[in-house]
């Protein structure tokens, strides 16, 4: 009888390549500033390269925003927010819904444009920002005819120009949370996309005029910090929202003091992750990988300082160990990619000099085996352990792959360690029981909590900070206030 | 009464009360949180080279099965055949793991599958139900054992389980066990029966302190058999299973699994769970009838780059 017997096999199970093809979208050479429905060049003739982070390779040459680009962006703002404004909530939500069912039509093209500029793995931008992107404005388009019961008063108004800079961690997923609720509210905008990651946003600004919407809605301006500092000055802007860094959110604040502008601050984090003796252990573990290495930890709720109860510290990291072992590190693009790029030189050159402090003052640096390309900016998932709160590593955000791993012994100590930053963004609960659960987010003071889950995103959930983390709610029935007169 | 649990964990099998606090002490189970897991793993893109190596491993890894009132000798010798030589028109795919069948129909089988390195697998212990007595059980294994049963698939007492009488549990399990002899013991939970994820975990960990060769999710008889979350789950309990004892135990999921697809996204969960370690037909199986021809299908699509169709597998 012949037949090949099931033979020991001795090669293990290794994924071939399967990248996302590129040949979806096309990147045009060069790209201008979007400003009145039109695509046009900076006043002052200035150009920026787009690099891909995985590769180095320029992707584009974008125009540069400048000073007077900033006032003729908030001038055809202001112009067209007239009528904008004017139209019935109706009319505009029919907007709206357009933008967020082509962004769905599109959303292949839009993942991996943004894996490309951004760097992160194209499963994330395929399953998480861009699906979050559609359900933002699909969110948003319902509200804007329902704002008399939204609990604002009967009618209330918009602001009028809305000036916005994003951060390039989710440079999609952050304008959306910046433009829906503006344009559902009847503001017009003006959004500076930061400079590592422009592209998508201009991709949106030719789905603003695939949806037929007016021109001068929308503005978008390429540029780098000063061209947000000029938004954020001009006299004709009536609302500021930022989402980035805290330095540069208390110079804004510095800023617009003592103007009428009303202002949002979204900014950094250092978002602890308490784990129970009594929690799911296995999921427990899934989220702590969630928690720091979604977006090579380049998030600002992430749960980058692991407060675990010292009764199950050593097997609880034995299994955290084990599953960072199995994190495959490359091609953004690789559908199986589950860390990519580091954004950007500058950003790698921070993390990495935080994670040397750290050994410098005595934590125990870990990484799994694992291979850097030699092309772009990687670094490899970090964790450190016999971390005390007196670490740099345990106050500074590091936005990068790195987890700072702390324990506790009882639920008071776990809440004053958690609490114990001027950040207050995230924390997350780890638990079976539910009692516990709600006595310790009652205490913890952080924007977001989440119990037993991780950076778990919804258009309908408000997201915001406490203290050094900003102020202000984006998302759900609470990111429409910050958009209307109330 | 007899204990086999071996010592890392000590005497938690000695009575009712300890199996219970230590059932009930293993870390519990968030259902979203494993679901989510599972489902993200079932991302995975298995192309070219990954997906050959996946398809052929996969082949090798079912237990061709019928379990029917309706077979007969000529039903279980053709599907012998099959699992021997899965496809006659390429004799570079691998066998099967073994054929699958009732304890009535295991000599037939033994015969059919004689002189290759198909294993004869029987379902025994009042399958499906396990609603019987255990002299009516053992004797059923006892049959299958001696008609030349390599492996026995038996199903726990789920009643007992669910009425929290684990040791009743257990010593059913401790006696097939011994009445297997040599023969490797399968045990079937029914998870679709067990319900949620904590009863899985623990009755996996009862299972394996009982001395199971492998666990195993379901008869194929109820409604929710074997999926993604329970299976990763139960790869989660033989993974620590083997950490703290040392004994390495095996995992089949059965039912519900019919295409290519499906089989590959668990083999994922198995390579990202467990590791090479069971990636291989010792340690893991799939309970299937209809998956094999899918697998064929996909192989042939892969060596000729072209879909063949129904009509060039076999229907047995």
């Amino acid at each position: 009888m012949t037949e090949k017997t099931t033979d020991k096999r001795s090669s293990a199970f290794e994924y071939a390549p399967a990248p996302e093809s590129r040949s979806i979208v096309d990147i045009a050479p060069s790209y201008g500033l979007f400003i009145d429905g039109e695509f046009t060049e900076a006043a002052e003739g200035r150009v920026f390269k787009s690099v891909s982070p995985s590769t180095e390779e320029v992707l584009s040459e974008v125009a540069q925003a400048g000073e007077a680009d900033v006032d003729r962006a908030v001038r055809a703002a202001r112009k067209a927010f007239e009528k904008w404004s004017a139209l019935p909530g109706s009319e505009r939500a029919k907007y709206l819904f357009r933008i967020a069912r082509i962004i769905q039509e599109r959303s292949r093209e839009l993942a991996v444009l943004e894996t490309l500029d951004n760097g992160k793995p194209i499963r994330e931008t395929r399953d998480a920002d861009l699906p979050l992107v559609a359900a933002h404005f699909f969110y948003y388009a319902g509200w804007a005819d329902k704002l008399e019961h939204a609990g604002f008063g009967a009618n209330p108004r918009p602001l009028g120009v809305a000036g916005q800079v994003i951060p390039w961690n989710f440079p999609l997923l952050m304008l959306a949370w910046k433009i829906a609720p503006a344009l559902a509210t009847g503001n017009t905008v003006v959004l500076k996309p930061a400079e590592t990651t422009p592209l998508s946003a201009l991709f949106f600004a030719d789905i603003c005029r695939q949806a037929g919407l007016p021109k001068g809605v929308v503005n978008i301006l390429p540029g780098y910090g000063d061209a947000g500092a000029a938004l954020v000055a001009h006299p004709d802007v009536d609302k500021v929202a930022f989402t980035g860094s805290t330095a540069v959110g208390k110079e804004i604040a510095r800023t617009v003091a003592g103007t009428r502008k009303k202002l949002t601050l979204e900014l950094g984090g250092k978002g602890a992750n308490i784990v129970f003796d009594d929690a799911p252990v296995d999921q427990a573990v899934e989220g702590i990988v969630n928690g720091i290495f979604f977006n090579q930890g380049q998030v600002c709720c992430a749960g980058s300082r692991l407060l675990v109860q010292e009764s199950i510290h050593e097997e609880l990291l034995d299994s955290l160990k084990r599953r960072l072992s199995t994190l495959r590190l490359g091609d953004p693009l690789d559908k199986n990619t589950d860390i990519g790029a580091i954004n950007s030189e500058e950003q790698l050159s921070r993390i990495t000099s935080l994670v040397e402090q750290g050994e410098a003052e005595g934590a125990e640096r870990w990484s799994p085996a694992c291979e850097l390309p030699s092309n772009g900016y990687w670094f490899a998932p970090t964790l450190f352990t016999n971390v005390t709160q007196a670490h740099t590593i345990a106050r500074d955000e590091i936005f990068g792959p790195v987890l700072s791993v702390l324990t506790f012994r009882t639920p008071d100590e776990a809440v004053a360690k958690a609490n114990n930053t001027p950040y207050g963004l995230s924390a997350g609960i780890w638990t079976e029981k539910g009692s516990r659960i709600l006595a310790v987010a009652s205490k913890l003071r952080a924007g977001v909590i989440w119990s037993n889950t991780f950076n778990k995103f919804d258009p309908t959930s408000p997201f915001g900070g406490y203290k050094e983390s900003g102020f202000g709610r984006e998302g759900g029935r609470h990111g429409l206030e910050a958009y209307l007169d109330v | 009464m007899p204990t086999t649990a071996p010592s890392p964990l000590g005497d938690v099998t000695a009575s009712d009360s300890t199996l219970r606090r230590f059932l009930h002490g293993l870390p519990g189970v968030d259902a979203v949180g494993l679901e989510a897991r599972a489902a993200s793993l079932g991302t995975r893109s298995i192309k070219t080279t990954a997906k050959a190596y996946a398809i052929d491993l996969a082949i090798s890894m079912v237990d061709l099965t019928t379990l029917e009132g309706a077979d007969t000798p000529g039903k279980v010798r053709a599907l012998g055949a099959k699992a021997v030589l899965p496809d006659p028109t390429d004799r570079t795919a691998p066998a099967t793991a073994a054929v699958c069948v009732y304890p009535d129909m295991v000599a037939t089988a033994k015969e059919a599958v004689a002189g290759s390195s198909v294993k004869v697998a029987s379902v025994a212990t009042a399958f499906p139900a396990g609603r019987a007595p255990l002299s009516v059980k053992l004797a059923d294994v006892k049959e299958a054992v001696a008609a030349g049963a390599d492996e026995i698939d038996m199903v726990i007492d789920r009643g007992a389980f669910l009425a929290g009488r684990y040791m009743k549990v257990y010593e059913e399990i401790v006696a097939v066990k011994e009445a297997c002899g040599s023969a490797r013991l399968k045990v079937i939970f029914e998870t679709g029966e067990l319900s949620t994820y904590d009863n899985i975990r623990r009755a996996s960990w009862l299972g394996m302190l009982a001395g199971a060769d492998f666990i195993k999710t379901s008869t194929g008889k109820v409604g929710v058999n074997a999926t993604p979350a329970n299976t990763l789950l139960m790869l989660e309990a033989v993974r620590d299973f083997r950490a703290q004892t040392g004994v390495q135990v095996g995992v089949k999921p059965a039912g519900g699994i019919r295409t290519s697809k499906d089989a590959i996204k668990f083999l994922v969960l198995v390579n990202e769970t467990v590791g090479a370690d069971w990636l291989d037909n010792h340690w893991f199986r799939f309970g299937a009838s209809s998956l094999l021809n899918d697998l064929l299908m996909q192989r042939q699509k892969l060596a000729t780059g072209r879909y063949s169709g129904p009509d060039y597998v076999t229907v047995d």
